[in-house]
């Protein structure tokens, strides 16, 4: 007994940290309608600049956290509501769960770029020493100041919010303000105050948390709070994004059942390697798969929904004759200029940037398929690529097969994959499938990329050039050029064709009203696993091509970080178009080759360029591609519009 | 050819329907009506098979529809509007009649679409233009339903639950939000169709004069139950209505 105690006790404070964030993403979710998956990035803002003033600039630690917690927290949320989540319509699942990865993506991003690179050691505890052991538990688990912050600021944290939720008119408006706002603005209440506030509250929260974990790690680091958020995630699911108590239960259990395994377990057993690190995850799908209230998370409408204005046309739409031979002409002599070039007088450094953003722009066709056509969100995009990439390299490396046909039974891997997921989440829709899908790209990050078996461990399978024909790895040829261009005619092809014939249609039916279609006969479980399936080859295909163009297949190149950087860069350019696939391809690597001649410190801002353009998501979900491409095509057929009937009103004026 | 027997659904403690018969013969045009909260739309997501219900069964030309899931009953002939609409809106009309037709004929082959042969027949155009023609949206074939109105829209609802000639139309509240003159040309459009295309009709509606208008025959239900049946003017006259619809003994 004392040895489970010993091996179950340290848990609980790990339990709490995770508690702290389950309760606040319930809490947002309760309050704002929002799962917010920046809540651990703005925790980490927090602790980021609690640190650095503490550290770097020697403030004293109450003004420190005066600024950090009472001031940026709040500040923070109230950034979100205003430009962000306000002006999503309560219908749009897809843009809340974007805008939030943004935030999740492009916050961490930014701020070394403000405040500079540098590991910032942890930071001081404000409420008890951490080095300060206050008492025991049982005989010898001893309790620090660490551990002693994270429980009472989980239980403190828990009775405040569920007394401010249920006893109070502020509380009752919040909830009220999550059904529709439109409607609580019609019962005389300032609608925009109590959302304002719920998201000020939230922020406070999500500070307040980064700062008192902070100190848990010996360096303040973005990672660290994404691996709580997900164990809170877990959690928050098990509780339906209800209940808060069972969120924190749930965390807390979490946290003493994993240290218990992982007392118990050997550490050479596979169940230590894989199945325990895992263990968060597995809580998730679970919870996905069993908890009835996950599958109708997004069936609370608005009841007002439908005075929201129609989303506009898509530029191809809006031209005429005249912009659309223009734009006809004007495309393919931008293909032959640029395959020109790329064959002729293109520098080596800017035909491999540009053959990579090739590569990307496969792979995230498979989100213009998946998303942009069924409307199904899938954040495992990178995982999927990762898989055909792996298998092809193992086929490579023991059978000896060729890498481009191991690519062929490895995107043909992915696509099996892919669908097994859209089997198992068949139930789900919208936040519950975008959780799933998360779920599973996390159990293949730690539980079976990093296998020997797998992946050839941390290092990764470095391609040999016996594995490939055509000489694709000759630094002077264009074989890899010309290979990738035919890829990517290829696919964007295949998808265009896919968009234009009925299964492009029955997808965009499913996308446009589920009910809708499976009322006029189209299977909808079968559309959606087909789309999984062809999202999934097309990702591996594009992950193959990735591999080659890499020489390296490591496990890091296909995280679940990716995943969901794919899905916020195709979103924030067009996720409806092919064109917007490419866009978003080739402008990755383009940003990221521009940015190599900027300043150190500004080096890494590609991801948050394109977290700022997925901010712009929320007003306009077509993409910010296409969203100027419509305004030029407005613009040009004024001007022609203008010119036609200019004659017209020279010759009857002077008459 | 719709046989509904002993067909029973609660929701948690709530019974919303009990005890249900209900039959619609081929070319019949059933009215089904009743206050609020009657079990009337409950009865038609029974029939479509958007609700499973706890007993009773449901029979379409006496095939026991059992579990079989909404699109499987679609494919068997059934067509369905909603009271609240449910259209694709980033699809034009005339895209919605073609995924309903192609869906009835031979649903979608991927192949056929990577060969570039998904683009609509002109055996299919015409169908679906002489059913844009029949309703009215032939002016607006082409143009995305988002950005139609309500009434359009109910009229696409409409074209799309016909196209495939369905052996059954359910309609869901087809009236509500229109006006006084759009539930006219609507009760009008609605008999024509019914009559030329010979389909049975089961319609939900609280528009009492649309319903006259419509149906040879109807059914009230109240709590759940059905309280009466037959002729419009004999069933509005009757006590169990008269009790239902205005609280009076």
């Amino acid at each position: 007994m004392e040895q489970l105690l010993g091996f179950a006790v340290p848990g609980i404070p790990y339990g709490c940290a995770y508690a702290v964030f389950a309760v606040g993403l319930v809490l947002t979710y309760q309050t704002t309608g929002v799962f917010n998956f920046g809540y651990g990035a703005q925790a980490y803002a927090s602790a980021f600049v609690f640190a650095w003033l503490v550290e770097n600039h020697a403030w004293p630690t109450w003004a420190a956290f005066l600024c950090s917690v009472v001031i940026l927290g709040p500040g923070l949320g109230l950034v979100f509501d205003r430009f962000l989540f306000r002006r999503i319509p309560s219908t749009n699942t897809t843009a809340r769960v974007v805008t939030g990865l943004s935030l999740l993506v492009g916050i961490p991003a930014l701020l070394p770029v403000i405040f500079g690179n540098g590991n910032l050691v942890g930071a001081p505890s404000i409420v008890f020493n951490p080095d300060t052991v206050y008492f025991h538990l049982g005989s010898d688990v001893p309790v620090n100041g660490i551990y002693l912050s994270a429980v009472l600021f989980a239980v403190v944290m828990l009775v405040v919010l569920v007394l401010l939720l249920r006893t109070t008119s502020l509380g009752l408006e919040m909830r009220a303000g999550v059904e529709s706002r439109r409607l609580l603005e019609l019962e005389g209440v300032n609608a925009p105050r109590v959302t304002a506030t719920a998201w000020a509250l939230c922020g406070l929260m999500a500070g307040l948390a980064g700062v008192l974990l902070a100190p848990t790690e010996v360096t303040v680091q973005a990672q660290d709070y994404v691996t709580l958020m997900v164990a809170a995630i877990a959690a928050a699911a098990c509780a339906a994004l209800r209940s808060m108590s069972v969120a924190a239960v749930v965390a807390v259990l979490i946290g003493v059942v994993s240290l218990t395994a992982q007392g118990y377990l050997p550490t050479s057993s596979f169940w230590y390697s894989a199945v325990l690190p895992a263990f968060p995850f597995l809580v998730l799908v679970g919870a996905l798969l069993l908890v009835p209230g996950l599958r109708r998370l997004d069936e609370a409408k608005d009841p007002l929904s439908s005075v929201d204005p129609p989303p506009p046309p898509p530029s191809s739409r809006l031209r005429g004759r005249e912009i659309d031979w223009i734009v006809r002409t004007g495309f393919w002599v931008l293909l032959f200029a640029f395959v020109g070039s790329m064959l002729t007088w293109m520098p080596p450094s800017w035909e491999t940037v540009l053959n990579q953003g090739m590569a990307y722009s496969v792979i995230f066709l498979s989100v213009t398929l998946l998303t942009g056509t069924a409307g199904q969100l899938s954040l495992a995009q990178a995982t999927l690529a990762g898989i055909a990439a792996f298998t092809a390299g193992q086929l490579a490396r023991h059978v000896g097969l060729d890498f481009l046909a191991g690519a062929v039974l490895g995107a043909l891997a992915a696509s099996v994959v892919a669908a097994v997921l859209a089997v198992a989440s068949l139930r789900l829709r919208g936040l519950g499938l975008a959780l799933m899908t998360l779920a599973a790209a996390l159990l293949f990050d730690v539980a079976i990329f990093p296998a020997q078996a797998v992946s050839g461990g941390t290092g990764g399978i470095t391609l040999s050039s016996s594995w490939l024909p055509l000489d694709l790895f000759a630094p002077d040829g264009h074989a890899y050029f010309l290979l990738a261009l035919l890829v990517l005619v290829v696919c964007a092809g295949g998808v265009a064709l896919v968009q234009r014939g009925t299964v492009g249609r029955f997808l965009a039916a499913m996308r446009g009203s589920e009910l809708g279609a499976a009322g006029v006969g189209v299977n909808l479980p079968w559309q959606r696993v087909l789309a999984f399936a062809l999202s999934g080859a097309l990702a591996g295909v594009g992950g193959a091509l990735l591999a080659i163009q890499q020489t390296v297949i490591a496990p890091g190149e296909f995280n679940y970080q990716l995943s969901l950087a794919f899905v916020v860069i195709v979103l924030t350019t067009g996720v409806g178009t092919v064109e917007g696939a490419i866009q978003a391809g080739i402008g990755l690597v383009v940003v990221e080759q521009l940015l190599q001649y900027a300043p150190q410190r500004l080096q890494g801002l590609t991801f948050v360029l394109f977290a700022l353009g997925a901010l712009t998501y929320a007003a306009h979900p077509e993409g910010i591609v296409e969203l100027e491409k419509r305004r030029w095509t407005e613009r040009a057929e004024r001007v022609l519009a203008h010119r036609h009937r200019s004659p017209a009103t020279s010759s009857v004026g002077p008459s | 050819m719709l046989s509904v027997r002993g067909l029973s659904k609660s929701f948690g403690a709530t019974p919303a329907v009990a005890d249900v018969d209900l039959d619609v013969a081929p070319g019949e045009s059933v009215g089904l009506v009743g206050p609020n909260g009657a079990g009337k739309t409950t009865v038609l997501n029974c029939v479509f098979g958007q609700t499973h219900p706890d007993a009773g069964t449901v029979e379409l030309d006496g095939h026991d529809l059992g579990r079989l899931p909404t699109w499987r009953r679609a494919r068997l002939g059934i067509g369905r509007t909603y009271q609240r609409l449910e259209v694709f809106p980033e699809l034009t009309v005339r895209d919605h009649l073609v995924v309903a037709l192609r869906v009835q004929r031979h649903g979608a082959r991927l192949w056929r679409d990577l060969l570039g042969l998904g683009a609509p027949s002109r055996e299919e155009l015409a169908a679906v233009d002489s059913v844009l023609d029949a309703v009215g949206l032939v002016e607006t074939a082409d143009v995305p339903v988002a950005a139609l109105g309500l009434g359009a829209c109910r009229l696409v609802e409409l074209a799309r639950a016909i196209v495939g000639e369905p052996r059954l139309l359910l309609t869901d509240e087809p009236s509500s939000g229109l006006d006084e003159h759009e539930t006219r040309e609507l009760a009008g459009l609605l008999c024509s169709l019914q009559l030329a295309r010979g389909m049975g009709m089961l319609l939900v509606e609280h528009d009492l004069a649309m319903v006259e208008a419509v149906v040879d025959r109807v059914v009230v239900m109240d709590l759940g139950r059905v309280v009466a049946s037959g002729g419009f003017r004999e069933v509005m006259g009757a006590p169990a209505v008269r009790r239902a619809y205005l609280g009076v003994p």
